[in-house]
């Protein structure tokens, strides 16, 4: 638990002590996260089979079909 | 066959291009400022200068830059597997997804663990634990590296799977294989060290920049030494791996390394075009000369390719029109033995009769080597883009020949004491720095152009692996990341200019 703590502890400190730039890179961070999962990923990038089938065997079939389709 | 929509094949492949691209202007520095981070906090471990800390403090931060912005641009990749390319990813499901889930697990553990206490660590933790997590990081991020490597090795190579016919997917049955085929141990570690060239070349450009403007001298004459010698071992590294890289292609892809020297009418004892222009409007059906100008190492194309210099070495015309004498298999044969398998693998799904799934299961077998040639409208769709990729690997070669020269100049003026005089070299240096990033791009674009058109070499061609989508979407999401990248992009150059021209803190020299 003391080791625990003391980890919490260094992540806490090393936060508090961020210089400038840090800081801006943090935002930086969590900008481009937000972008990328908030809204590329939810909007713009569903995983195709994913989004349109529940079960494997309908992915597998899906793919068959798109492989040897005539 | 199914006709395609070659405008979304193209803008799925401009996106994916986009975004690979991108994401690589941050690895290598990754790959090769945490060693020499590592060394750099090494010495300090070990001698207790200030001078050493301060150094490396500067050169950490840079790299906390370069690593803050590249972050999770990686993932985008995978963001485009699922969407844009969804026969693929199910085709090569549980083969990509094992590296990459390694992957995941040892970037989380090792390098956001270790990255922490490289940063906090300061007076927070003992002096040589925190040395040790600057290793940790280094060695962390070079193993992530490994994976994504492996499993893009085997796409250039596929070895080590089976095809199941029932869920359409490749299954790895022998993961030894796939980790430890020579593709992937040559690809590893030629981009690795690839990676610490660039590293070098921005850590002696920087310092360059710092000396002519008369500025922390003995910190940039420092990080030259370091710099030039781990470049020069880093260079003459990446020689040697890219030799037995190109050699393996030769072995597993001689359409490629056809297309890399711009050879159609193959030969004994051919040489290695050393400097060339191939020449415009030449093709495979056409009976124009392979180059207008072509300086040549004599029989040296053939020693690479088989380690025999009069050995014969196919040209792309001997791969299209096959060649008896070197049992090389015309493509037309090839694309009817593909469309046996395709026609095998539909059958296998349609029928109900045991003894019917039997037979075509045996067919499938027998021509799954050549599936992916069934898809090719005509055999010209087996060639690459051939002046692409003659002039990046050419123009990557010629780089990676200078860098050897810059840093053995670099290290010779380190060890006679001669850097500061040197304003030429120092200038020449600065703006190198953007060269190494320029060929490690160039290596990426003759690995990835020179493959096509498959996505998995010979089994599955890129125009069959993506997803049903409209090609609006696609282009929209394109735009989209350019903006994202753009931004992201200045904003690195911006914080890692401003950063550079503060300079190292608390340094007198």
């Amino acid at each position: 638990m003391n080791l625990v703590k003391r980890i919490i502890k260094f992540y806490i400190d090393g936060f508090r002590n961020l210089d400038k730039v840090s800081i801006k890179l943090w935002i930086i961070i969590g900008i481009k996260l937000f972008i990328m999962f908030a809204i590329l990923k939810l909007f713009f990038f569903p995983d195709f089979l994913n989004s349109r089938f529940n079960t494997e065997e309908q992915k597998s079939e899906y793919v068959i079909q798109s492989l040897t389709k005539k | 066959m199914e006709t395609f929509d070659m405008s979304l094949v193209d803008w799925s492949r401009a996106q994916f291009a986009l975004t690979a691209i991108y994401h690589w202007i941050f690895v290598p520095l990754t790959l090769g400022l945490s060693f020499i981070i590592a060394f750099m906090h090494t010495k300090y471990y070990k001698t207790g200068s200030e001078k050493w800390k301060h150094t490396t403090k500067f050169w950490m931060k840079l790299f906390g830059i370069n690593f803050a912005i590249g972050v999770a641009t990686g993932i985008i990749l995978e963001f485009e597997f699922g969407t844009n390319w969804s026969n693929y990813s199910w085709f090569v499901g549980d083969i990509f997804g094992a590296p990459l889930a390694i992957e995941g697990i040892m970037a989380f553990f090792l390098e956001s663990t270790f990255i922490a206490i490289m940063f906090f660590g300061w007076n927070r933790v003992s002096k040589k634990f925190h040395m040790l997590s600057s290793w940790f990081v280094a060695i962390g991020s070079n193993l992530s590296a490994l994976w994504i490597l492996v499993a893009n090795a085997w796409m250039q190579n596929p070895v080590g799977m089976r095809f199941n016919p029932d869920t359409a997917r490749n299954e790895m049955v022998n993961f030894a294989e796939i980790l430890f085929s020579p593709t992937a141990i040559y690809k590893f570690l030629h981009t690795i060290s690839n990676g610490y060239v660039v590293a070098s070349l921005f850590v002696i450009g920087i310092s360059a920049w710092f000396i002519l403007k008369g500025r922390h001298l003995e910190f940039a004459k420092r990080s030259i030494l370091v710099a030039a010698v781990f470049g020069l071992f880093s260079s003459i590294f990446v020689v040697i791996t890219g030799d037995s890289s190109a050699h393996d292609v030769a072995k597993t892809q001689p359409m490629k390394f056809a297309a890399m020297e711009g050879i159609y009418e193959g030969g004994e004892g051919v040489g290695l075009t050393t400097i060339g222009i191939v020449t415009p409007g030449k093709r495979y059906d056409n009976n124009k000369n392979d180059f207008v100008f072509a300086l040549k190492a004599p029989k040296m194309l053939s020693f690479l390719a088989n380690r025999n210099s009069n050995s014969f070495v196919p040209g792309i015309n001997d791969l299209i029109d096959g060649n008896k004498d070197h049992n090389i298999i015309p493509i037309s044969e090839r694309m009817e033995f593909g469309k046996l398998a395709i026609n095998a693998f539909r059958e296998y799904n349609n029928s109900e009769d045991a003894e019917v799934k039997e037979g075509a299961l045996k067919t499938l077998n027998e021509n799954y080597q050549h599936f992916g040639y069934g898809y090719l409208p005509d055999k010209m769709a087996a060639i690459p883009n051939v002046p692409i990729t003659f002039y990046s690997f050419h123009l990557m070669v010629g780089l990676g020949c200078f860098f050897i020269v810059l840093f053995g100049v670099f290290l010779f003026f380190s060890i006679k004491q001669k850097t500061e005089s040197k304003r030429g070299w120092l200038k020449l240096a600065v703006w190198s720095i953007p060269l190494g990033f320029l060929a490690s791009e160039l290596g990426w674009i003759v690995a990835e152009v020179g493959r096509q058109p498959w996505t998995i070499q010979d089994i599955l061609p890129t125009m069959i692996s993506t997803s049903h989508l409209s090609t609006s979407s696609v282009q929209v999401t394109f735009w989209a990341f350019a903006a994202l990248f753009t931004v992201l992009l200045i904003a690195e150059i911006k914080i890692m200019l401003h950063q550079i021209k503060s300079g190292p803190k608390n340094m007198e020299d």
